[in-house]
C-alpha cells in the first residue's frame, strides 16, 4: 500500500505549523496516535460489516447531525460542535463517511438503472439530506462536500445532462456575480445561437430564429417603453424569449429537432437560474458569506476585515518564494499573521516555509493520492467497494481544492479542513475511517459482498 | 459484470488533473513569479524602530562644555495594543489631566491604531522611572529614549540656537527629516545642523500579529547604529559672554567682540534676551509663544546680527581712512571748528585739529569737512562717482551687505547707492551737504553691531579682516569652511590706518572716553552717539586693545543710554580688561555699570 507512506509523510509535515502551540500539537499527537488505532480497528473488523451496517451508520450520523443542530455548541457562528469536557466532536466529519457508505450500499444492486427517475431521486437524496443538515449549521464547506457527491453518481451511469448542468451551475454562479446580469443573458443567448448552428448547420434557421427573437424582443421593449414600464430590461428579453419559444416549439415538433430543443430549455434553465441565484444572494445570504465571495471576486478590498485572512494567507505563501524560508522560518507563521493557521490555513505554513518546492510537492502527493484512489476504486470487484472509492475520492478531492484553493484566494474562504494536515480530532478521525473502511475493502476486493 | 460506464473515469480523472493544475498555476504565479508578498510579509512583520543619535556637544573656545545632553524619554502608545486599563491611575502616574490624556489618545487613534505614535513628549527621568515600574499594567505603551539639550550656564541663548521639532513644511522638503525628529533652529543649532545632528540608526525586530516585539531581525545584523552628532567648539569665551551679558543686564542693547587675528567671535550679546534653559523639552512651545509675544523685551530679537542702528560718531575713522586714502587731507591737514559746521553742531574742544585729534576729540566740524572734499574731489567727474567711490570702500569693510558668518540670519544694514539719492531728491540735484549727515554716522547709514566689531577688527588688524564666525572646529578634524580662513584686504595703506588707531589712542588716552582707560592696556576706541528718532540717543563704543598685536575688537550699542563715553565706552572697557586680564580694576565703574538700568529684562527660566 504506497500511500499509507504518503499518509505518514504528509503527516511530518504537520509539525511546522504545531510547534508553536505545544498544546495543540501534543493534543494532535493523541489523535494522531487514537486514529492509528482506530485505522487498527477498522483494518480487523469483517469487511461486510460496513455493508451491512452502512444503513445503519448513515441513520446515527444523521441523527448526530440533527442533534447537533438543536444542541450544538456554536463555534464561529456555526453549530457544528458536540462537547464533551475537552473534547469536541464534528459529526458532519463522521456522516461523511456514513453517507459514503449508504450511497454505496443502495447503489450496489441498482447502479444501472441510475438513469431512471425511481432510482435517481432515492440516490440523490441521500447525498442532499446530510447536505440540508450541514447547511442548517450552517457549514458550507461540508454542505458543498456533500455535493460533490454527484460525481460518483456521474460515474455510475447518472445522466451527464445533470452533472453538465451541475457544472454550467457553477460556472453561471460565478459568471453572475462578475457580471451584469442582462450581459449575461445575451452572452447566453449567442452561445445558444451558436450551438443551434453547431448542432444543425443550418444558416436559414439561425438566421430566421434570431430574426424572430429580435423582432418579439423589439415590439416587447415598444410596449414596455410606452406602455407597461415595469418590465425592465432583463425582463424584456425573457418574456421575448418565451414568445419566440412558440415559434420554435413549432419547428422543434416539424423536424424533431431534439438537439434545439434542448439548446432552448438549457438556455431558459441557465436564465432562470442566473436571475434566481443573483437574487437569492443579494438577498438570502448571510452578510458574511457575501463579503467572503465578493472579495473573492475583487469587489471589496477589505484588508482588515473579513479580507485579512485571505491576503494574509497569500501573503504567506507568496512570500515563501521558490523554495521556502525554512523549517520553522517562516515569519507570518511564527507570528501568527494567519488566523486558523493550524486549522484551515495549515496550507500557508507549507507555503511559507517550504515554498513552491513544498507546497507543489504536497498537490503532487495529493494528487497521486485521488488518481492512486480511482485505481484502486476500478480495480474493485464489487460495486459497492467501487462506489464507495469514489465517495473518498470525491469527498478528499474536494475538500483539498476548497481547501488549499482558499488559502491561495482562488475559492471564497470556507471552513474546510485539508486532509491529514489540519489540525483536528473529528476531521483526522473521519479521513481515517473514511480512508480505511476502503483499504479494507480494497484487501478483501476478490470477495463478493453478496 | 458490465460496466458501460467505465469511460467516465477518464473524464473524473481529468476534472481532477485540471482542477489540481489550477492550484498549482496559482501557486507558482504568487510564489515564484510574483515578489510583492515578500515584501508584504516584512511589512507584516519587521518594525523598525528609530534610534535616535545624541547632538553633538558645544564647547567653547577654552573647551569649557556650553551645551550636553540630558535623557528624556517618550511615552508611545500603539492604540490597537491597548486593553482596558485604569485611566484615572495612568494620568495621575504621568501628572497628566484627563482631557489630555483623551485628546492624545483621539490623535494617536486618528492617526493610526496600529502604528505607534507619540503619547507624550519628553517625560522626565523621574517620570519615566516611576511610570517604568508599573508599564506592564498599560499594554500597547512604551517608551522611547531621547535626548534633550542642556546648558551649563543660562547665557549665549542667542549664539547657541534652540532645538525643535520638525514641522510638516521640513519633513516635505527635506527627505532626512521624520515626523518627531528633532531640528536646530538658529544659531549654531539651525547652521551646523547637518554636522550637529549626527546620524539616526535603525533597530530592526520581529513582531507579532498583535505588534508584539518577538526579538531582533536576523541577529541584528541589518541593524544600524546611532551614531552621535559631531562635537563643536565654538570660538565664544563662555567667562566673557557671561560677564557681558551680566553687564549688559537691565539694558537693551548689543555687544559684539572679534579676535582681530582671526575673526573669531568672542562674545555676541543681545540684551534682553533669554535663557535657552526655557526652550528645551516640553515647555519649549508654550515658552516659545510667550516669548515670540513679548513686543516690549523682544527677547528673541538678536540685535547683534538683526538691528540696523545709526554708528554716530563712531563711523569717522572710516570716513577719515578714506579721505587720507583719497588724497583729500594729509595727515597734516587741520581744520576749525566752530562749535560746529553749518547746521551739524560740534562740542567744545582745542581747535583746530589735525585727525589724530579730530578722532580724540570727536571733532563734527572736521569729519564734515573731510566727507565733502571727499564726495567733491575732482578726481571724479560727478558728485555721484566719488560718492560711489566712498560706498566701494564701505563695502569692503563689511558694510551694506552680509558679511557671510555662519549665523543664519544676518541683516546687510544701509549703506545708500547713489541711485538711492537720485531718486529721492532727483538726479544731480543732491550736493554733498545734502548728505553731509552721513560724514558723521547718521543720516541714512545703518549698521548692525556685528559689521562695527568687524570694522574695528579690520582697523586693528591695519586693514584686513577675516569673516567673522563662531564655530572654532567642528568634529574630530577639526576643519572650518573655506570662507573663514579667507583674508579679506582693504585697499587703504597701512600708514593712514595707523593715524586713525593714534586718534582712537588718543580718544581714550585723553579725549572723549578718558574716563575709562586702564592703566596698563592701552586701548583705541571711539565713542559715538547715535541720534534715534524713537527716543533718547545710543550709547555707542568700538575699541580694540591692546594697540599692538590686538587681542579683543569690540563693538558695544546700549539703546537710550546718551553719550557713548557713558555707557557703552565703560562696557567695552570691562569687557576688554575681564578678557586679557581675567579680573576687574576699577570696581566702582563696573558697580555702576551693574546698577544702571535702562529697563530690559532678561528671560529667565527657574533653575
Amino acid at each position: 500500500m504506497g500511500w499509507i507512506n504518503i499518509y505518514a509523510a504528509v503527516f511530518n509535515e504537520e509539525h511546522p505549523g504545531l510547534l508553536d502551540f505545544s498544546q495543540r500539537y501534543g493534543k494532535q499527537f493523541l489523535w494522531i496516535a487514537a486514529s492509528l488505532i482506530l485505522a487498527i480497528f477498522i483494518v480487523i473488523i469483517d469487511n461486510r460489516f460496513y455493508f451491512f451496517f452502512s444503513w445503519f451508520i448513515y441513520g446515527t450520523c444523521m441523527l448526530l447531525l440533527i442533534l447537533v443542530v438543536i444542541f450544538g455548541k456554536e463555534i464561529n457562528g456555526a453549530k457544528s460542535w458536540f462537547e464533551f469536557g475537552s473534547i469536541s466532536l464534528q459529526p458532519s466529519e463522521l456522516a461523511k463517511f456514513g453517507t459514503s457508505l449508504a450511497l454505496a450500499a443502495y447503489l450496489n444492486t441498482r447502479r444501472q438503472d441510475l438513469t431512471k427517475m425511481s432510482v435517481m431521486v432515492p440516490a440523490a437524496s441521500i447525498i442532499l439530506f446530510p447536505a440540508m443538515l450541514t447547511m442548517l449549521q450552517p457549514d458550507m464547506g461540508s454542505a458543498i462536500v456533500f455535493f460533490s457527491l454527484f460525481m460518483v453518481l456521474f460515474r455510475e451511469g447518472m445522466s451527464p445532462y445533470i452533472f453538465v448542468s451541475g457544472l454550467l451551475m457553477v460556472a453561471l454562479f460565478f459568471l453572475t456575480l462578475l457580471t451584469n446580469i442582462l450581459y449575461l443573458t445575451f452572452v447566453l443567448i449567442i452561445i445558444a445561437v451558436i450551438l443551434v448552428w453547431f448542432a444543425t448547420r443550418k444558416w436559414k434557421l439561425v438566421l430566421f430564429g434570431s430574426g424572430i427573437f429580435l423582432f418579439i424582443a423589439v415590439i416587447v421593449y415598444l410596449l414596455d417603453h410606452y406602455f407597461i414600464k415595469s418590465f425592465g430590461n432583463e425582463l424584456v428579453v425573457f418574456i421575448s424569449l418565451i414568445f419566440s419559444g412558440a415559434a420554435y416549439a413549432f419547428y422543434i415538433y416539424t423536424k424533431r429537432a431534439a438537439s434545439v430543443l434542448i439548446i432552448y430549455i438549457f438556455l431558459i434553465g441557465s436564465i432562470l437560474f442566473v436571475n434566481s441565484f443573483d437574487y437569492a444572494f443579494n438577498n438570502m445570504l448571510p452578510k458574511h458569506q457575501k463579503d467572503r465571495v465578493n472579495i473573492l471576486l475583487g469587489f471589496k478590498t477589505d484588508l482588515h476585515g473579513t479580507g485579512y485572512n485571505v491576503n494574509q494567507s497569500i501573503i504567506s505563501i507568496g512570500s515563501g518564494g521558490f523554495t521556502g524560508k525554512g523549517f520553522l522560518q517562516g515569519t507570518q507563521t511564527k507570528f501568527k499573521f494567519v488566523p486558523k493557521q493550524s486549522s484551515d490555513f495549515i496550507f500557508c505554513t507549507v507555503g511559507e516555509e517550504w515554498g513552491f518546492l513544498g507546497s507543489g510537492l504536497v498537490i503532487g502527493i495529493y494528487l497521486f493520492l485521488l488518481l492512486r484512489l480511482i485505481f484502486l476504486a476500478e480495480r474493485q470487484r464489487s460495486d459497492f467497494a467501487r462506489i464507495y472509492g469514489y465517495c473518498v475520492v470525491s469527498i478528499l478531492f474536494t475538500h483539498i481544492f476548497l481547501n488549499v484553493g482558499m488559502a491561495i484566494g482562488l475559492v471564497p474562504v470556507i471552513g474546510i479542513p485539508l486532509p491529514f494536515l489540519s489540525y483536528g480530532g473529528s476531521s483526522l478521525w473521519g479521513f481515517t475511517i473514511l480512508l480505511f473502511i476502503f483499504l479494507r475493502l480494497d484487501a478483501s476486493r476478490t470477495e463478493y459482498l453478496i | 459484470m458490465k460496466d458501460s460506464f467505465i469511460n467516465r473515469k477518464y473524464v473524473i480523472m481529468t476534472l481532477i488533473v485540471l482542477a489540481i493544475l489550477g492550484l498549482l498555476v496559482r501557486l507558482f504565479i504568487i510564489q515564484v513569479i510574483k515578489n510583492s508578498y515578500r515584501i508584504s510579509a516584512d511589512n507584516n512583520v519587521l518594525r523598525y524602530v528609530t534610534q535616535y543619535p545624541a547632538r553633538g556637544l558645544i564647547y567653547d573656545r577654552n573647551g569649557k562644555l556650553i551645551v550636553f545632553n540630558q535623557a528624556a524619554y517618550d511615552l508611545m502608545v500603539i492604540p490597537a495594543q491597548t486593553s482596558k486599563f485604569d485611566t484615572l491611575g495612568f494620568c495621575d502616574l504621568l501628572g497628566i489631566s484627563g482631557d489630555l490624556f483623551r485628546k492624545q489618545m483621539k490623535a494617536a487613534i486618528n492617526y493610526s491604531r496600529r502604528a505607534p505614535s507619540v503619547f507624550l513628549k519628553q517625560v522626565s527621568t523621574e517620570t519615566y522611572a516611576r511610570f517604568q515600574e508599573k508599564m506592564f499594567l498599560y499594554p500597547g505603551f512604551y517608551v522611547q529614549p531621547r535626548t534633550l539639550r542642556k546648558y551649563s550656564k543660562p547665557v549665549a541663548a542667542h549664539i547657541l540656537g534652540y532645538v525643535s521639532e520638525v514641522d510638516d513644511n521640513i519633513t516635505r522638503k527635506d527627505p532626512y527629516y521624520k515626523p518627531g525628529d528633532y531640528i536646530g533652529k538658529s544659531g549654531i543649532e539651525e547652521a551646523y545642523e547637518k554636522e550637529i545632528r549626527g546620524r539616526r540608526g535603525v533597530k530592526i525586530f520581529l513582531v507579532d500579529v498583535y505588534s508584539r516585539i518577538k526579538g531582533s531581525f536576523a541577529n541584528g545584523k541589518k541593524d544600524t547604529l546611532a551614531i552621535q552628532g559631531a562635537n563643536i567648539t565654538s570660538s565664544i569665551d563662555l567667562d566673557l559672554q557671561a560677564y557681558g551679558e551680566l553687564l549688559m543686564k537691565n539694558k537693551r542693547g548689543s555687544v559684539v567682540a572679534i579676535e582681530p587675528k582671526t575673526g573669531e567671535v568672542l562674545t555676541l550679546i543681545s540684551a534682553p534676551d533669554y535663557d535657552p534653559a526655557l526652550l528645551v523639552g516640553r515647555v519649549r512651545s508654550e515658552n516659545f509663544a510667550k516669548l515670540q509675544s513679548d513686543s516690549v523685551q523682544q527677547p528673541l530679537f538678536n540685535r547683534a546680527l538683526m538691528a540696523s542702528y545709526p554708528p554716530g560718531s563712531t563711523f569717522k575713522p572710516i570716513n577719515g581712512l578714506i579721505g587720507l586714502q583719497e588724497g583729500v587731507i594729509t595727515p597734516e591737514t587741520r581744520f576749525a571748528c566752530n562749535r560746529g559746521y553749518l547746521f551739524v553742531a560740534c562740542h567744545v574742544h582745542p581747535s583746530p585739529l589735525n585727525i589724530v585729534g579730530a578722532i580724540g576729540n570727536s571733532c563734527n566740524a572736521y569729519f564734515c569737512q573731510t566727507y565733502r572734499k571727499v564726495l567733491e574731489n575732482p578726481a571724479y567727474n560727478t558728485i555721484s562717482d566719488a560718492y560711489e567711490k566712498w560706498r566701494e570702500y564701505l563695502n569692503e569693510f563689511g558694510f551694506g551687505n552680509k558679511l557671510g558668518t555662519d549665523f543664519v540670519n544676518e541683516l546687510k544694514g544701509f549703506i545708500p547707492t547713489s541711485e538711492y539719492f537720485d531718486k529721492y531728491y532727483g538726479k544731480n540735484k543732491w550736493k554733498a551737504l545734502t548728505v553731509i549727515s552721513m560724514a558723521i554716522g547718521q543720516g541714512e547709514v545703518g549698521a548692525t553691531p556685528l559689521q562695527m566689531a568687524n570694522m574695528t577688527a579690520a582697523i586693528a588688524n591695519r586693514g584686513y579682516f577675516y569673516t567673522p564666525h563662531i564655530v572654532k572646529s567642528v568634529g574630530e578634524d577639526h576643519v572650518i569652511d573655506e570662507r573663514f580662513t579667507t583674508k579679506h584686504q582693504i585697499d587703504i595703506d597701512t600708514a593712514n590706518f595707523e593715524e586713525i588707531v593714534q586718534g582712537m589712542e588718543e580718544a581714550v588716552n585723553s579725549g572723549t572716553a578718558a574716563s575709562v582707560k586702564l592703566k596698563d592696556i592701552i586701548i583705541c576706541g571711539k565713542t559715538g552717539t547715535a541720534q534715534n528718532p524713537h527716543g533718547a540717543n545710543h550709547s555707542v563704543f568700538i575699541a580694540f586693545a591692546p594697540k599692538d598685536n590686538p587681542k579683543i575688537a569690540i563693538a558695544v550699542f546700549v539703546e537710550n543710554a546718551g553719550f557713548g563715553a557713558t555707557y557703552a565706552a565703560p562696557v567695552a572697557s570691562l569687557m576688554i580688561e575681564k578678557y586679557l586680564k581675567g579680573e576687574i580694576s576699577n570696581k566702582a565703574l563696573q558697580q555702576r555699570i551693574l546698577d544702571l538700568n535702562l529697563g530690559g529684562n532678561k528671560s529667565e527660566s527657574e533653575r
